[in-house]
């Protein structure tokens, strides 16, 4: 039950997210690194929520592995930009993930204890699975410098760990 | 068989219960989420340099609970084997790293 209903989300999450499905024209290297970007800054607030909200001591560690990581990750991102000189530009992709996140965070913000927990923890697992997507199919075979590709391989390994990671403490919370 | 090469088996022996062989150091490292080796072989009694290169945290954890190694970022830990077994580990944060340590008696 639970997994369908998280595949289930996962599911709404891609067809609702116009931004990160098929974009109509294809994003250029400044897009895409404002579009990784924004997509951990987006997990670093949702990791600040959880971190004052979980109750589950397993989904607390998880916020603050998250937390954690993407820091490292955009830190690196930003190291990258300077030293290419490509200043990210912001995008209608960009935006769309920015009011999701949004969205998301007001309707978690409403929610307390196992509740919250249970729900932080399958949106972790279907906003991966979706930032994992647009990674494979639409960031990396678009990024034309090979440092920025690299980046964003690297992203995408480490975001596949979290994927595994979140599906793990879902799993456990059932 | 003929007698003196069971002596020699033996003597062979004995050399090898009273004088452990020389501890070794094994490295093992974490690099751009990918742990290699991914098969290493070892033996009670030698140390692990686990060395993450990684700007993140990682573990090396095995699955039956032998050892739980924290790997700071940019840092090498080092840990001694203790119990002899074919391990298979992974990283807590990362479970899409994946490796196996045959430790041998």
């Amino acid at each position: 039950m639970f997994v369908r209903l998280s595949a289930a989300i996962a599911a709404v999450c891609l067809l609702g997210s116009p931004a990160l499905g098929q974009g109509a024209a294809k994003p250029t290297d400044p897009q895409i690194a404002h579009i990784a970007y924004t997509a951990g800054v987006i997990d670093i607030a949702a990791a600040k929520q959880a971190m004052t909200k979980a109750s589950h001591k397993d989904v607390k560690a998880f916020a603050a592995d998250m937390l954690r990581d993407h820091e490292a990750v955009n830190k690196q991102a930003l190291d990258l930009v300077k030293k290419l000189k490509v200043t990210p530009e912001d995008n209608d992709t960009s935006k769309a993930l920015t009011k999701q996140a949004a969205d998301k965070h007001a309707e978690l913000e409403k929610l307390k204890g196992a509740e919250f927990d249970k729900a932080y923890a399958a949106n972790e697992v279907a906003y991966h699975k979706a930032v994992n997507g647009a990674l494979e199919t639409l960031l990396i075979p678009n990024a034309g410098n090979a440092e920025l590709k690299s980046l964003l391989q690297t992203g995408l390994k480490i975001f596949q760990g979290h994927q595994q990671h979140a599906e793990h403490v879902a799993a456990a919370l059932k | 068989m003929k007698p003196g090469w069971i002596l020699l088996f033996a003597a062979s022996l004995m050399t090898a219960i009273s004088v452990p062989a020389t501890a070794a150091t094994l490295q093992i490292t974490m690099d751009n989420l990918v742990i290699s080796p991914s098969e290493a072989s070892a033996e009670v009694g030698d140390t692990i340099e686990w060395i993450n290169k990684d700007v993140f945290v990682h573990t090396a954890t095995a699955r039956n609970g032998d050892f739980d190694i924290n790997m700071p970022a940019k840092k090498t830990v080092t840990s001694v084997l203790k119990k002899a077994g074919t391990i298979e580990y992974y990283c807590r944060f990362h479970p899409n790293m994946k490796a196996t340590l045959t430790v041998a008696p």
